[in-house]
Parts: structure tokens; C-alpha cells; sequence
């Protein structure tokens, strides 16, 4: 009331009040509108259309969902070969080619989808789309093609030494090196069984039947068993490397933060007003706390790869080193907050120092220090990713090494899958646990 | 209570006491043994060993003070050079900051209960910012830079999208303790919702909103010098290069280190002090 009295003209006072507001109000959208429109011109926005290379967004999102089938000749040795993704690792073998691909050492006749048919015949390729007729090619000095119509339906691109046709089927190159037909598949290829494991080729229901009921298909070891080590070493997607490296990425973040939190609590005790034992030392022990924190990740990730190569210890330093700066703070101000009365309650009895600590301060002070570390611990798992792809570890560098090949999109795809479920995963648990520790449910 | 029944609660009281220390105990070896050989793990499978590198820690920084002090005169020049990097990472981590807390708001208003435009939709929008920050940045910037190229819009996309999902969370649970009478007023005099939102609740969270941005802005300049250093341009990208020269070259190096250092600390500094006046009212 004292205000309302004190000033003269309150009327004009709200007035006042409110003309501000409304400015501010004006003021603030204006200035990030202005701010956003320097950043347009700082980052060249407009230049971005040009860079922005849609046709790498097209194989990425193809690659993901699908894979393609190469099916090639080479011309001068005159020898046909199947692989997935034109895998050297992932070719058939002569006897177990796919029965779209029908061959009898001279002809070779591959069926696409829609009835199309391509047809290797020496030196002359057809290509048959039913109702529109059949382009004639011919590997001579240069490339000749032969089209039934003009408006037949595919898009062509011919020089004199390469020739491709593309449909939604797939795609056909020639040159005069090799012929090669693409066909293209829904899904993840050979992702549980590579071509060398007997389980290749086999559905889902086949393979849970000779696991459950089959005969040995190898009588030393169980069909079971064979069937979880020819997963766990698929050549392709090789998925024991994987989980390993996402074990790694999630000890990265474990060891990281428990060992910033065994470094930082003693030390949180000599920053915290009510404990240390001299005011130069909690000066000097708080400064190297911020000193810690405000060294980056990213200089101490550079300084410790340089000392301990790649790998995940150096990972899981440069999380210690940066995080102890942080928990001394959190911790020593945890501190800083304890009630006196349960230690002189304590005190009271008799207790000795170490038994005063113990009964008296870690029990107030545990439930945030624990809520703390498990809330560090789900966001180092994301931390140790990034660090990873820096000092060379865990599914960090997995993921950066799949995307410089720019090729193997189906795995980045998978790993950035994984790292979703890792962090969500690591994120319930600690949600869990801190609910299970600190409440109590 | 008779003294056998008092004794008979002592001594139950007293082994339910051994047994709880047994079982903490017992929980403690667990974790240190855990802890242990994850260590040894980790150490075996690092290129360079814990104990051969230790003594090698104080070599790289040792070799960059030394150049660093012996080309002092140099360091002033690289700074300044390095200084239009740096305002790309400052860009980025706050254009980075104001879209992700703006698409937070949006998502924090759909997870809340009671204010929800669609209610049904409230579980969606929790997932989809639970998923928007269980992506890591560099995940995104990765991606993104294959197909836009390298450059600051692929970071400042990848952190927007992971500052949307960490601030959908954190303002869902600002919202949640929201007083919902002066949106019940405005709903009375017939105000749609955007108005309910922006006069009714936005007031009562703004504070809270801006310490939490404030926060994150820091969070974020980290973040967007670690992605430079992965090709996303800014400081973190010229360090990389200054790395690269090697020896006898580590005075940029020394003074990129540098420049970011004390850019962390003047920002961290600032964010406090502006934090500390939203949540405790400016000095008289």
C-alpha cells in the first residue's frame, strides 16, 4: 500500500508501467527477428539451395530402406558374378544364384519386377519393359543403343562409352568394360546371416524350425548356437563388433562419471564453507573446480588422446576430468547445505569425527548426490558417443567411419537406431533407479 | 513395555542394522569390482595403456605453454584471426538455442496435462521430445553434412533438434506446477487458447524458461565448438586444423585454446549473473 500512497498520480504510474511492457513486448520479437535475419546473411542461407546436394539425400534415404542386387558381366573375361551392393564379400557362389537370375553360361536372363527382363547375350543387352518393346544394345567400338520408341518409358542416359537405363525396377549400365543390372530390394540385406552361413536365405519361419527341430547342420555344435555365432560373426553387418562398441561407449560414460565422483567428493569436502579446514585451500581447490569446468571436453579429449591414443579409457578421462569439475561444484554445494543439528545430535553421543561424517552428513547430503551422478550418467552415454567419434572409440567411431565410406547407409541407419535405444535405455534406468534409490518406491 | 520385550527389540533392531551394512558391504564390493574391470577393459582395449600414458599427460600441454610463451608475441595475431570462427560457433550455438527453446515451448506446452491443445496428443509429444534428445548432435550434424555440406546449418539443426527435446522436458515440468487459475480466468472471458497460453501461462514460466535457456546457451557453445571440430565449421574447426601442423606450430593451436577458454568462462560468468537475477529478483 505504502507505494500506492507514495507515488502521486498512481493512475499514470500503471500507465507508465504498461507502455514499457508493451514496448518490451515489441522490442524483444524485434531484436531476434533482426538477429535472425544477420544470421541469414552470416550463414549464407541463400547459398545453401546450391550446396545442399539432394541427390546424396536420395541415396541416403534409398540406402536405408532398400538395397540393390548387382548382377555383372565383365566383358573381356567374359565371367558373370552376383553380390549384394557389389560386395566382394557378399557374392554368390555359382551354385546358390538367386532364381531371378537365370543363366546357362551364354545367355543370362535376370527378371526385374513389373515383368521387365534383361537379357546379357554376348555382346548384345536387351531390355524388355512388356507393352512398350525391347531397347537393343550393342558393345562395339562405342556403345549403340537401339530404342523401340521414342517415348519408351525409362530414363536414359547415353554417351558412346556408357549407357544407363533406369526404371523403378532398376538400372542398367553398359560399358564397354562390363555390363551391369541393379535390382533393387526392400529391407536391410543379409542382416542376420551372411551368404557363407547355412542359415543365408532361409525365412524367419525356416530358421526357427531347424533351430527348434532340424536336423545338426553342423554335428559338432547345436543348431542354436551356430545359428547365435553366425549372427554374432555376420561378415557384413558384423554385429559382434557392434555391440561391443556399444558396450565400450556405455563403459566410456560408466567409468567416466563414477570416477568423477570418487575424485570429486573428497574434494567437494575441502570446498565446502563448512567443512574446510582453511579458507586459501577451499579458494584454491573452488578455482581449480571452475578451472576443470571450464576447460571444454573437447581440449581435454585432445590433450589425453595425445598421451593415451584411441580408444575408450581416453574417452572415459576426458568425461572424468570434465565432470569432477562439475560434481566438486554440485557436491560442495550439497554440502554447503547440510543441517548442523543431526551432526551435533551425533556429536552429542560421542561419535568421533569419521563416525560424525557418517552419520550425520552423508546421509543427508547421499540422496543428491546419487540423484546427481545418475543424472550425469544418461547424459555422458550421450557424451561418450560424441567423444568417441573424436578420440576414436566405441559407436562414435563406428558411426563417423560408415558415414565418411558414404556408401553403407543401412548401417547408419542401424547404429544411430542403436544409439537411440542405448540413451533411452540408460535414461529409464537411471530415472528408475533414481526413483528406487531416493524415494524409496 | 516390559525390559525382555524392550531387549527383544534391541537386538532385532541391531541385526536388522549388521544386516543392512552386510548388504551395503557387500553392494560396495560389487560396484568397486565392477568398476575395476570395466577399467582394465577399457584399458586393454585403448591403443596406448593407462600407465604408460600417465607419465606422457603433461608432454602436450607442456609442449604448448612452452611454444605458446616462446611465441607470446604471436598469440594476440592468431587470436584475432581465430576471432571470426568464433563468432560462427557463438552463432550457431544461439541460433541453435533460440529455435530449439522456441520448438521446446511448442512441444512442452503439447506434453502438459491441462494445457495440451490436442490432450490426446500429450503422450506423442513426450515421446517425440524423449527421442529428440536421445540423439546425440553429432549424429545429425554428421548426417546433415553429408547432404548440405559442411558449414554451420547442419550443426546449428542437429542442436536445435536435441536442445528441443532436453527443453521439452524441462519446461513440461515447469508447466506441470503452473497455476492454472489465471488460464481458467481466461478461459471464462472467452479467450482461445494461444491467448490462454501466451497471457495466461507464459507470464508464470517465463523466468524459470529463460534460466533454463540461459543454461542451455552454455551447454550449447560446448557443444557447437565439438561439432566444428568434426567439420562443422567455427573455432572448433580451425583448432582442428591448428592441431594438424604439429610441432613448432602450437601457438595457434595454444591460442585457439586459449580464446575458447576464457569465451566459455565470460559466458558462463554472464549466464550466472543473469540467472541469479531471474531467479532472485534484480539488486535494489
Amino acid at each position: 500500500m505504502s507505494t500506492l500512497t507514495a507515488t502521486p498520480a498512481p493512475e499514470s504510474h500503471v500507465l507508465r508501467i504498461m507502455r514499457r511492457k508493451r514496448l518490451l513486448a515489441l522490442a524483444v520479437p524485434s531484436v531476434i527477428l533482426a538477429y535472425l535475419v544477420y544470421v541469414f546473411f552470416a550463414f549464407d542461407l541463400g547459398g545453401l539451395a546450391q550446396r545442399a546436394r539432394m541427390d546424396n539425400a536420395r541415396i541416403l534415404l534409398a540406402d536405408t530402406v532398400s538395397y540393390k542386387t548387382h548382377v555383372t558381366r565383365d566383358n573381356r573375361r567374359e565371367t558373370l558374378s552376383v553380390s549384394i551392393e557389389g560386395n566382394n564379400r557378399a557374392t554368390f557362389a555359382p551354385d546358390r544364384i538367386p532364381d531371378w537370375v537365370q543363366t546357362d553360361g551364354e545367355q543370362t536372363r535376370i527378371l526385374l519386377g513389373g515383368g521387365q527382363v534383361v537379357t546379357y547375350d554376348g555382346p548384345r543387352v536387351l531390355f524388355d519393359i512388356p507393352d512398350h518393346g525391347t531397347a537393343r544394345l550393342e558393345i562395339g567400338e562405342t556403345i549403340g543403343l537401339d530404342l523401340p520408341s521414342p517415348d519408351w518409358p525409362a530414363s536414359i542416359n547415353a554417351s558412346d562409352s556408357r549407357v544407363t537405363i533406369t526404371t523403378d525396377e532398376g538400372r542398367l549400365t553398359v560399358t564397354r568394360a562390363r555390363t551391369e543390372t541393379l535390382r533393387y530390394f526392400w529391407g536391410w540385406e543379409l542382416f542376420f546371416f551372411d551368404l557363407n552361413s547355412p542359415f543365408s536365405g532361409m525365412s524367419a519361419t525356416q530358421v526357427i524350425a531347424t533351430v527348434l527341430a532340424g536336423e545338426r547342420i553342423r554335428p559338432d555344435v547345436s543348431n542354436l548356437s551356430l545359428a547365435i555365432s553366425n549372427f554374432w560373426n555376420n561378415g557384413i553387418w558384423r554385429h559382434g563388433e557392434v555391440y561391443w562398441a556399444i558396450f565400450e561407449t556405455m563403459l566410456m560414460a560408466f567409468l567416466g562419471t563414477f570416477g568423477a565422483a570418487f575424485v570429486a567428493l573428497p574434494l567437494a569436502f575441502l570446498a565446502a564453507q563448512n567443512f574446510a579446514p582453511s579458507r586459501w585451500l577451499r579458494f584454491v581447490v573452488r578455482r581449480v573446480f571452475d578451472f576443470v569446468r571450464g576447460v571444454d571436453a573437447l581440449i581435454f579429449t585432445i590433450i589425453l588422446s595425445r598421451a593415451f591414443g584411441p580408444g575408450p579409457l581416453t574417452g572415459a578421462l576426458a568425461i572424468l576430468l570434465t565432470d569432477s569439475g562439475s560434481f566438486g561444484k554440485l557436491f560442495s554445494e550439497a554440502l554447503e547445505n547440510v543441517d548442523k543439528k543431526p551432526i551435533e545430535g551425533v556429536q552429542s553421543t560421542g561419535a568421533n569425527a569419521v563416525q560424525r561424517y557418517r552419520f550425520g552428513v552423508i546421509p543427508q547430503v547421499m540422496p543428491v548426490f546419487l540423484s546427481q551422478l545418475l543424472y550425469f550418467l544418461e547424459s555422458n552415454t550421450r557424451s561418450a558417443t560424441i567423444i568417441g567419434a573424436i578420440v576414436g572409440g566405441g559407436i562414435g567411431l563406428l558411426l563417423t567411419q560408415a558415414i565418411q565410406t558414404t556408401q553403407d547407409w543401412e548401417k547408419v541407419s542401424y547404429y544411430i537406431l542403436l544409439i537411440v535405444v542405448m540413451v533411452v535405455a540408460m535414461d529409464s534406468l537411471s530415472g528408475w533407479l533414481r526413483r528406487k534409490l531416493i524415494r524409496g518406491e | 513395555m516390559s525390559a525382555p520385550a524392550l531387549a527383544h527389540v534391541q537386538t532385532e533392531y541391531l541385526a536388522l542394522t549388521r544386516r543392512r551394512r552386510i548388504y551395503g558391504g557387500l553392494l560396495l564390493i560389487v560396484f568397486v569390482a565392477i568398476f575395476v574391470s570395466g577399467f582394465r577393459i577399457a584399458d586393454g582395449r585403448n591403443a596406448g595403456g593407462f600407465w604408460q600414458g600417465l607419465h606422457q599427460i603433461g608432454d602436450f600441454p607442456a609442449d604448448l605453454v612452452r611454444e605458446a610463451i616462446e611465441k607470446a608475441a604471436n598469440l594476440p595475431g592468431h587470436m584475432i584471426r581465430a576471432i571470426p570462427a568464433l563468432i560462427e560457433t557463438l552463432n550457431i550455438a544461439l541460433v541453435a538455442t533460440l529455435l530449439g527453446c522456441i520448438l521446446g515451448l511448442f512441444l512442452s506446452l503439447a506434453a502438459t496435462r491441462g494445457l495440451a491443445y490436442w490432450p490426446r496428443m500429450v503422450p506423442v509429444a513426450r515421446r517425440l521430445s524423449d527421442i529428440f534428445r536421445a540423439i546425440p548432435e553429432i549424429v545429425i550434424a554428421l548426417v546433415l553434412i553429408f547432404v548440405l555440406g559442411g558449414g554451420p546449418v547442419p550443426a546449428v539443426i542437429a542442436i536445435a533438434i536435441h536442445t528441443a527435446g532436453a527443453m521439452g522436458k524441462l519446461f513440461s515440468e515447469v508447466n506441470e506446477n503452473v497455476d492454472l487459475k489465471p488460464v481458467e480466468g481466461l478461459a471464462s472471458v472467452g479467450a482461445n487458447w494461444s491467448q490462454r497460453m501466451w497471457l495466461g501461462v507464459i507470464p508464470q514460466v517465463a523466468p524459470n524458461y529463460m534460466s533454463y535457456s540461459l543454461l542451455r546457451l552454455e551447454i550449447n557453445i560446448r557443444a557447437s565448438a565439438i561439432l566444428g571440430f568434426v567439420g562443422a565449421g567455427g573455432i572448433g574447426y580451425e583448432l582442428r586444423n591448428a592441431m594438424t601442423f604439429g610441432q613448432g606450430k602450437f601457438d595457434q593451436a595454444a591460442a585457439i585454446f586459449l580464446l575458447l577458454f576464457a569465451t566459455i568462462v565470460l559466458v558462463d560468468q554472464l549466464s550466472a549473473s543473469l540467472r541469479h537475477r531471474l531467479t532472485h529478483g534484480a539488486p535494489a
